[in-house]
């Protein structure tokens, strides 16, 4: 009996006759992701073109050059939208992201085993709802028949309706948020926090440093490369928002301060039937996305961190 | 995307886990002051009770009768007398009961299919050095980067007739490719001295993937299917973009007509809530219920397994 030999020996033919089954079995997927991301990737030269969406469609549609990009970027309404996205972007960034930290460290002070589980079994909870099922019940909570505008009017005061206050709506969304994914996004933290040699702690300690400067001079070193990874990936999807969350409330709130790039885009698409001037829109979005992330990465970097990708 | 992977080799016991679970605290830490560890209990009180007190305000509301629901003057928070009229009307046949059917259905195919698909897929590209394994993970990774955007994807989904069709809320977002790299993550990681036996043994690759991989590989199966049951659970975009018949529409669509747009629903219920013999309070409550049980349920059996096997992993390249 010949000994098998080495991978690099055989042809490419009898290295695909060898992994054929492997290959089968990534055909279905494969044949998916065709269909439904790439199919559609090339469906984006609906931007350049006059879109007919009862005769022609993609393929027979009139191409009209930058016609849709000069419209879009002609167009204030396009504009305003993009200055109230990264608004709220913001709102979000500086107001969600160190509640997590907090909490992974809070729990992770916590030495009873039982009850850290507990309390993270019931701070992750929220993160498997449906955005309908968030917003239901914040309708209920701070809405204007809501549990909080009930109890004040039974002591006599006024109305009360978070939920349709167009100035309060950013950071109606950032509660929103919160409440959802503040508890699941503590996963990241705590396990960076279990990778920390305890030995560094000790050595703190003997060196006379106390709890809070344990704190400052261990803890938060470890945490700062993954700090700074979800930063930049959090950064490239500035323009990312949690659709479905908005658009459930675009109608209650008006689109003056509910309208992001993402609703303006289902909007003018499917709605009006500008599709291409909606996919022009998604164009500048998607080029956008990833010039964020290069530049975040570039900051990350110049701090001295990994970021998503490693330095060349 | 988030970028949590889950570590393959699992996470190694530290030190100060082990500390913990003797309940000792180590010797150079200071003993907590009285005042540190009340504030301490008294957060973490509170912070679970700004999760759990609105879900308790809508789960007693949805079983309240009318008188208790009209003397608290709308939402209950202690419950009075408990009835299950509302989930009566909604279950008893009728537009809740159908979309309830509709989203069970979906989610329960869509599951199936997603997972057959991933773990297929993840399995197939997780031997080194197979053939065009790395052409094909690039072709799944680009997809992460370079979304189609929305516009295109709403063409290709009313162009290829799927409107109007379940198979509109399952196929469109059946794959996540952030879901495969984790399963191809922990395939890769099993022993590959038990597949090169199995191998000697005579076993092929569908058959190493269910008797050898898949086995060893259960927690992380679990997982994933609860993230892609919990993703078919609520989506709701989904549905309002390609669903225009409303016999067809899944639970979060009414639940979202019902709350947030206060439409009456159809048939006798609507007339029960009309005419007031139903609290039309409870009937939206209960739909909340009814919307947020399932994962409610699913998520504690799965906890166990994400909680102990998080770790960094970002993008893999």
């Amino acid at each position: 009996m010949r000994a098998p030999r080495p991978a690099g020996g055989i042809t490419r033919r009898q290295r695909f006759l060898r992994d054929r089954t492997l290959l089968l079995m990534t055909l279905p997927a494969v044949v998916l992701l065709l269909v439904f991301s790439y199919v559609p990737l090339l469906g984006n030269v609906v931007a350049f073109q006059e879109y007919d969406p009862y005769g022609a469609g993609v393929t027979g549609s009139p191409f009209v050059g930058t016609y849709n990009f000069e419209r879009l970027f002609l167009d204030n309404r396009f504009w305003e939208v993009l200055v109230n996205t990264l608004v709220i972007f913001f709102t979000q960034l500086v107001l969600f992201f160190p509640i997590p930290v907090a909490l992974a460290l809070l729990l992770n002070s916590v030495l009873n085993d039982r009850v850290r589980a507990w309390v993270q079994g019931i701070i992750y909870l929220p993160h498997f709802f449906s955005w309908v099922l968030v917003v239901t019940v914040f309708q209920q909570m701070l809405g204007g028949a809501g549990l909080i505008a009930q109890q004040l009017r039974e002591r006599g005061f006024g109305g009360f309706d978070l939920m349709t206050d167009p100035g309060f709506f950013k950071f109606l969304l950032t509660a929103q948020s919160v409440w959802k994914d503040a508890g699941w996004g503590v996963i990241v933290f705590l396990a960076a926090l279990a990778a920390v040699n305890s030995e560094l702690y000790e050595a703190a300690a003997v060196d006379g440093a106390g709890r809070w400067r344990r704190m400052w001079h261990v803890t938060l070193p470890a945490l700062r490369p993954v700090i700074a990874l979800l930063l930049v990936l959090r950064v490239g999807s500035a323009l990312n928002l949690d659709f479905e969350q908005i658009l459930l409330q675009r109608d209650q709130v008006g689109a003056g301060a509910a309208e992001v790039l993402d609703t303006y885009i289902w909007w003018t698409g499917v709605r009006t039937g500008d599709f291409g001037y909606a996919t022009a829109a998604g164009i500048f979005k998607g080029v956008f996305s990833v010039l964020m992330v290069l530049l975040a990465n570039k900051v990350a970097h110049l701090l001295g961190e990994q970021g998503v990708y490693a330095k060349q | 995307m988030t970028a949590v992977l889950v570590d393959p080799q699992g996470v190694r016991e530290t030190p100060l886990q082990r500390i913990d679970r003797t309940g000792r605290r180590p010797v150079w830490e200071e003993e907590p002051t009285r005042i540190g560890q009340g504030l301490k209990g008294l957060s973490l009180v509170a912070i679970c009770l700004l999760v759990l007190g609105p879900l308790w305000v809508v789960l007693v509301t949805s079983l309240s009768d009318k008188k208790t629901i009209t003397e608290a003057g709308g939402l209950v928070v202690w419950p009075g007398t408990i009835t299950f009229e509302a989930y009566e009307a909604l279950l008893s046949g009728g537009a809740v009961t159908r979309a309830a059917l509709v989203s069970v259905g979906i989610t329960v195919v869509g599951t199936l299919f997603s997972m057959a698909v991933s773990v297929l897929c993840a399995y197939g590209l997780s031997r080194p050095g197979s053939f065009a394994h790395r052409p094909l993970l690039m072709l799944l990774m680009v997809t992460m980067f370079f979304g189609a955007g929305l516009i295109p994807t709403y063409l290709l989904v009313t162009g290829i007739g799927l409107q109007d069709s379940y198979w509109s809320m399952i196929l469109p977002s059946a794959l996540s490719v952030f879901n495969i790299l984790v399963l191809r993550a922990f395939f890769t990681g099993t022993a590959p001295e038990l597949i090169e036996s199995a191998r000697i043994d005579g076993a092929g690759e569908w058959r190493i993937l269910f008797t050898i991989v898949m086995p060893l590989s259960r927690a992380v199966v679990a997982v994933i299917s609860l993230f892609y049951a919990v993703g078919y659970w609520s989506q709701w975009f989904n549905a309002m973009l390609y669903i225009q018949d409303s016999d067809k529409y899944p639970l979060q669509m009414i639940l979202r007509q019902l709350v947030l747009q206060h439409q009456v629903p159809p048939g006798a219920m609507g007339q029960a809530v009309s005419s007031g013999a139903l609290s039309s309070l409870s009937v939206q409550m209960a739909v909340m219920i009814l919307a947020l049980v399932p994962v409610a349920v699913m998520s504690p059996f799965v906890q166990k397994h994400f909680q102990k096997g998080m770790l960094i992993g970002a993008v893999k390249g």
